[in-house]
């Protein structure tokens, strides 16, 4: 009786979209002002579930289903923490994120990309190692180029461990504009790294930093001291700082 | 096979029910419309019903639950209980009995339409008892013991309503052919 499985029956389109709804699991997205031009982001009562740069409603609604595989609809209210979020750089505590499609790899990448403070950046190697996995940087990589939440977890952060800004999903003039947003020359950064300098610690204080951290900032002209690898530094007698947390 | 019975483990039920009810909402659909025979519109509200039923069910869940639950014929018993009990609600409402067991299907049903209109008429006209099974073994390949578990049956039961419902079907081919 093989002719029997010709009678399955395929629900009608729009089926499971009505179920979803139903039990309130159905997403809804937002159009809004990016540090450099439009951003949609989709939430649902767990968290963030996709940034796309631009504004093109449609094209966001087919990504979204492409890649979550449920429906989404415009929202009446955003949240307040994503506003807070794009205008400081920074995701506050209670701004949560759903990272349920990803495998743990990408979602420890993500986490520790999450820390990094605005302005700053730091290398695919550097997020490899905080995770524990200094041996992933190329996965690291990937997991970032899939980053479903770009901007509000900052991927644009992540730079080649060689001081290249490198590539972003939304193209590498994308990810020098978010950095310049925040305060940061990309090129002034690519020229460092060209010198070979990949750390730059102070003589007073016998610290060193990624060249980006916050503490290194501060250091003055007269003691700055700077550092092409971190055996280097070490070998000069200067120890890791404790914010940045230095490394390849 | 891709279509397991066993449910995917649900460590985490808002995420991973989208997927949940894209992958077994055929099955419902077929239990509502070939099984039970029910029309297109009420197979739509019971199929809603099933898996919004299932949801809250899952949300209640321990994880130890959800990981031993067989989602196809779990699935499929509650499907049918909500057809048992929208009939009999209807029953009350109308205060006449139903026929138990033959449900005919509109010949405008869209599924009808679908597919081989000659076998859907004659899976159609067997009785219920015999058509759940039918469907849950030849049109969703389900095994013994999962049907056993989505009718609360011995699996020896099922076997014998499977057999005698096949050669029901057969005897209306030969029946057909002859006339």
């Amino acid at each position: 009786m093989t002719a029997l499985s010709g009678l399955r029956v395929e629900p009608p389109d729009g089926f499971v979209d009505r179920v979803l709804d139903r039990v309130g699991l159905v997403d809804e997205w937002v159009l809004l002002d990016g540090p450099i031009g439009p951003l949609c982001v989709a939430f649902s009562t767990r968290g963030v579930s996709l940034v796309r740069l631009g504004a093109d409603a449609e094209e966001f609604e087919a990504a979204f289903r492409r890649r979550l595989g449920r429906p989404v609809r415009r929202a009446v209210s955003v949240p307040g923490g994503i506003e807070r979020a794009l205008r400081t750089g920074r995701a506050p505590r209670e701004l949560s994120f759903d990272l349920s499609g990803l495998t743990d790899f990408a979602r420890e990448v993500l986490t520790v990309t999450a820390s990094i403070p605005p302005g700053e950046i730091r290398s695919y190697g550097w997020v490899a190692r905080e995770i524990g996995r200094p041996g992933a940087v190329r996965a690291v990589g990937t997991a970032l180029g899939h980053n479903p939440v770009p901007v509000l977890i900052p991927c644009h952060r992540v730079v080649r461990g060689d001081g290249r800004i490198g590539d972003y999903a939304f193209g590498p003039a994308a990810k020098r504009s978010l950095l310049q947003a925040e305060g940061l020359d990309p090129d002034e950064m690519e020229r460092l790294a060209d010198r070979g300098v990949r750390f730059v610690g102070s003589d007073t204080s016998r610290i060193f930093c990624c060249p980006t951290c916050r503490d290194a900032r501060r250091i003055g002209l007269a003691h700055r001291r700077e550092f092409a690898s971190e055996a280097a530094a070490r070998a000069a007698g200067y120890r890791p700082c404790a914010r940045c947390r230095p490394a390849a | 096979m891709a279509d397991c019975g066993v449910l995917q483990v649900m460590e985490d039920v808002d995420a991973d029910f989208p997927a949940f009810v894209t992958q077994h909402a055929g099955l419902v659909w077929t239990v509502l419309v070939r099984g039970c025979g029910l029309p297109w519109h009420d197979a739509d509200d019971c199929a809603q019903e099933t898996f919004i039923r299932a949801y809250e069910a899952l949300r209640r869940y321990p994880v130890q639950r959800r990981r031993e639950l067989q989602a196809r014929p779990w699935l499929t018993t509650i499907a049918l209980n909500i057809v048992r009990n929208t009939e009999r609600s209807r029953k009350r409402r109308a205060e006449v009995p139903l026929p138990d067991d033959i449900i005919t299907l509109a010949s405008d049903d869209v599924g009808a339409t679908l597919d081989s209109a000659d076998l859907t008429d004659r899976l159609a006209g067997l009785a219920e008892r015999y058509r759940v099974p039918i469907v849950l073994r030849h049109v969703h390949g389900m095994s013994y013991a999962e049907i056993a578990a989505a009718l609360e049956l011995p699996s020896g039961t099922v076997k014998a309503q499977v057999s005698r419902g096949l050669a029901l079907l057969r005897e209306n081919l030969r029946t057909e052919v002859s006339a």
